[in-house]
């Protein structure tokens, strides 16, 4: 089994979450979900503690968690980038400039930058069609981006 | 009851509300294929996910086929369970599974027992014509149970039996779509998960995808290495199941076969674990008795419930989710393990061989034991005392490589002196069996007095949890009875809880106890199976001349010559054992 190291807070925070959902078993995704907008990722030891207090198995908690693209085991990045990927951003190049981020930060989709200030994510349509591709950095949104443009962006965090 | 009349394949049925199409045609003999579907019936297991798709049927009126295992009957139905459009589909789908899945067949140690395989040869598969990328993943071995989750189709038969049925919770399904695997929590391997070994994921999987570690090889080479003298014990739940692996109708009782074979396969000294048995009730039921006088005697120290610990699927399953009550059960070893403390020394001593060069076989219908006879406070100065445990099913491999043709065997008697048994231990194969064991030696031991009847018949049944009085002589001793994991886990809150009544509790890792365990032949379904295994358990007891543990007189030798008393010094050194907690441990660092 894996060993718990959590900080005695944030167990409690969980702990809180889940009692704030009775407990229940069949609250799995909500609490999961709970527990993610608060500690920002699910990492192992988070999840035991999940089991435990819902009266369920480590396996079954991961297989939820791994189950459904929204959760995460790795932690996000001070400033999470995500890019776009619907449809009118996509045909106005948004694959480049997902590719000009992997290329600069040298990680992937779903990945942080070691130093934990960037991660990389995709999603579909933000309702910014207009200012396509669009890219979001926390929840700042930048519109029209270009593969050029990438390291102007990445300078206002730096 | 209200009754559904519907039509299959142009026959009309009538069934209670609420069945499945499947039951519905078996009931008028239409076998719909079916492959993730599984049901042990009378025991509550059933796995429906509805997700292979390959029972489904036509139903008139409805524009989709339906998986029968999961459609339930409605008045006025008219179903089709086997046109060209319902024959096409059950192909197709196949066809797709088997695109998925390594084609190793000749060499895989699931062949003849594998129901992919046999629904490839049912349908009539003869060739693949799908070809693509195929989902590959690392193999895990575990020192009982092989994971090969590339043979795994995704029926969810063992996620059931692990999460349902014994609550081990050591499986589940993770990931999604092409990347899904069955897998403990993080990947991890089995060694590092809750896993008992139990091994009903094991008995439960129609492909390769979880197996047994096989032993057979280590065997073979220990047999013909001439400085080593290797001795066999065979458990009591073996000789009931092991002739079905010879064609043999289930029940067939082969105990003098079995001894045969392995004389033939040139065991040096063929054993039964049975004697172990014996000895198990003589220090289990002196720990029973004791702990029970220390309670009447107003001892509010004492722990009761005592609990059984023969079964190694149970004592895993208790170090992992009951740590606080790691004084409860009884220390005693199981029997496989007594045999082989007992057998590396006493006996070793008796025929003047060095432990070294004594290799201990035990023939076991467990995966759990495996792993058992691995375990570091089973061994002295790094040796074991039991070497290899085989299951059913490699003892069966093992005779068939070795050219011997079992069915004709004349009948031959076990080996003294740890040959020797009675009744009692003969029954430990069955659920229930050990406690009414202890009780007919308890009892007399208690009492002073002779049994009328040696048949403790309350005590045996099917059921899942069962619970009896027994009357000593006026003193009511409150028994408990579980078999599965899940089952005992209900059983243990209780304890937990204080809430509970019993004296004494016998629990059995797998469903039916040692005739349905993990390493027995595969029952592929079929609860006849357990039950004839079962009956043949009690028909070989009442068949003993003696039918007492207390009363093996070689027991009794080993005890004057040896051992002393029962739970005495020699035999606390040598005969019991102690629990570790296996529960996740908790750092806290801030």
């Amino acid at each position: 089994m894996v060993s718990i190291k959590l900080s005695e807070t944030k167990i409690n925070q969980i702990k809180d979450i889940c009692k704030s959902f009775n407990n229940e078993k069949g609250e799995l995704i909500n609490v999961l979900h709970k527990t993610q907008s608060t500690l920002g990722y699910l990492p192992a030891e988070v999840q035991e503690v999940v089991a435990r207090e819902l009266n369920t198995s480590t396996a079954h908690v991961y297989g939820v968690v791994t189950f459904y693209s929204f959760f995460t085991m790795t932690p996000k990045g001070e400033f999470p980038i995500s890019i776009c990927l619907g449809t009118a951003c996509y045909v106005r190049g948004a694959e480049k400039v997902l590719d000009e981020f992997k290329r600069e930060l040298k990680i992937t989709v779903g990945e942080t930058t070691p130093d934990g200030k960037f991660s990389l994510s995709c999603l579909r349509c933000v309702g910014a069609c207009g200012l396509a591709p669009v890219v979001m950095v926390g929840d700042k949104v930048y519109g029209r981006v270009a593969p050029d443009g990438i390291k102007d962006i990445l300078k206002d965090y730096k | 009851m209200e009754m559904i009349k519907l039509t299959i394949d142009n026959k009309v049925v009538e069934v209670e509300k609420g069945t499945t199409v499947l039951k519905a045609a078996r009931k008028i003999g239409i076998e719909i294929p079916t492959l993730c579907y599984f049901e042990l019936k009378g025991m509550n297991i059933e796995n429906k996910p509805g997700g292979c798709r390959i029972c489904v049927v036509e139903i008139a009126g409805r524009k989709n086929l339906a998986p029968a295992c999961a459609t339930e009957v409605m008045e006025g139905m008219v179903v089709n369970t086997h046109n060209i459009r319902v024959l096409n589909a059950r192909r197709t789908v196949l066809e797709l599974m088997l695109s998925d899945h390594p084609t190793d067949c000749l060499v895989c140690a699931k062949a003849g027992n594998c129901e992919l395989q046999s629904m490839a040869q049912q349908l009539g598969v003869r060739e693949i014509p799908y070809q693509g990328e195929q989902s590959t993943y690392r193999k895990d071995t575990s020192p009982s149970i092989i994971r090969d989750v590339d043979k795994c189709i995704m029926c969810r038969r063992c996620e059931m039996m692990c999460n349902d049925i014994q609550t081990v919770g050591a499986l589940s399904a993770v990931n999604r779509g092409f990347t899904s695997v069955v897998a403990p929590a993080f990947e991890m391997n089995l060694e590092k998960s809750p896993c008992t070994y139990c091994g009903q994921c094991v008995s439960v999987c129609p492909t390769g995808a979880l197996t047994e570690v096989d032993h057979t090889r280590n065997i073979i080479n220990a047999l013909a290495d001439p400085t080593k003298t290797v001795v066999v014990q065979t458990a009591p739940a073996v000789r009931v199941a092991l002739g079905e692996e010879f064609g043999m109708e289930p029940g067939q009782i082969v105990t003098g076969k079995m001894a045969a074979a392995l004389r033939q396969l040139g065991f040096k000294y063929v054993f039964d674990t049975d004697f172990a048995a014996d000895l198990t009730i003589m220090e289990e039921g002196t720990e029973l008795l004791g702990r029970l006088s220390k309670h009447l005697a107003g001892d509010t120290s004492v722990k009761l419930p005592i609990l059984t610990s023969c079964c190694p699927g149970w004592v895993n399953f208790f170090e992992h989710n009951f740590p606080d009550m790691l004084d409860i059960p009884s220390t005693a070893k199981s029997p496989q393990q007594m045999f082989g403390a007992i057998a590396k020394s006493y006996f070793a001593e008796k025929i003047g061989v060095d432990r070294k060069n004594m290799v201990v076989v035990s023939i076991m219908p467990c995966l759990a034991k495996k792993y058992e006879c691995q375990r570091d406070e089973f061994k002295v100065d790094g040796n074991p005392d039991v070497d290899f445990s085989l299951s059913t099913r490699e003892l069966a491999h093992l005779i068939k490589q070795s050219n011997i043709d079992f069915n004709t065997l004349e009948d031959e008697d076990f080996d003294h002196p740890l040959g020797e048994s009675t009744g009692a231990s003969v029954i430990f194969g069955a659920t229930g069996g050990v406690i009414e064991a202890a009780c007919r030696t308890a009892y007399e031991v208690f009492t002073g007095k002779k049994l009328a009847k040696v048949d403790f018949t309350e005590l045996r049944g099917l059921e899942s949890i069962r619970q009896a009085t027994i009357d000593f002589d006026g003193l009511p001793v409150n028994i408990g009875i579980a078999h599965g994991l899940g089952s005992a886990r209900k059983l243990l809150e209780d304890v937990r809880a204080g809430k509970s009544k019993f004296h004494a509790i016998e629990i059995m890792a797998c469903p039916g106890g040692c005739i349905g365990g993990g390493g027995q032949p595969y029952h592929h379904g079929d609860i006849e199976i357990l039950k004839k295994r079962s009956a043949a358990i009690y028909q070989e007891d009442a068949g003993k001349p003696i039918r007492k543990s207390h009363e093996n007189p070689d027991i009794a030798k080993l005890y004057a010559e040896f051992l002393g008393t029962p739970c005495g010094e020699k035999s606390h050194h040598l005969l019991h054992t102690h629990y570790f907690d296996k529960s996740e441990e908790v750092i806290i660092n801030d």
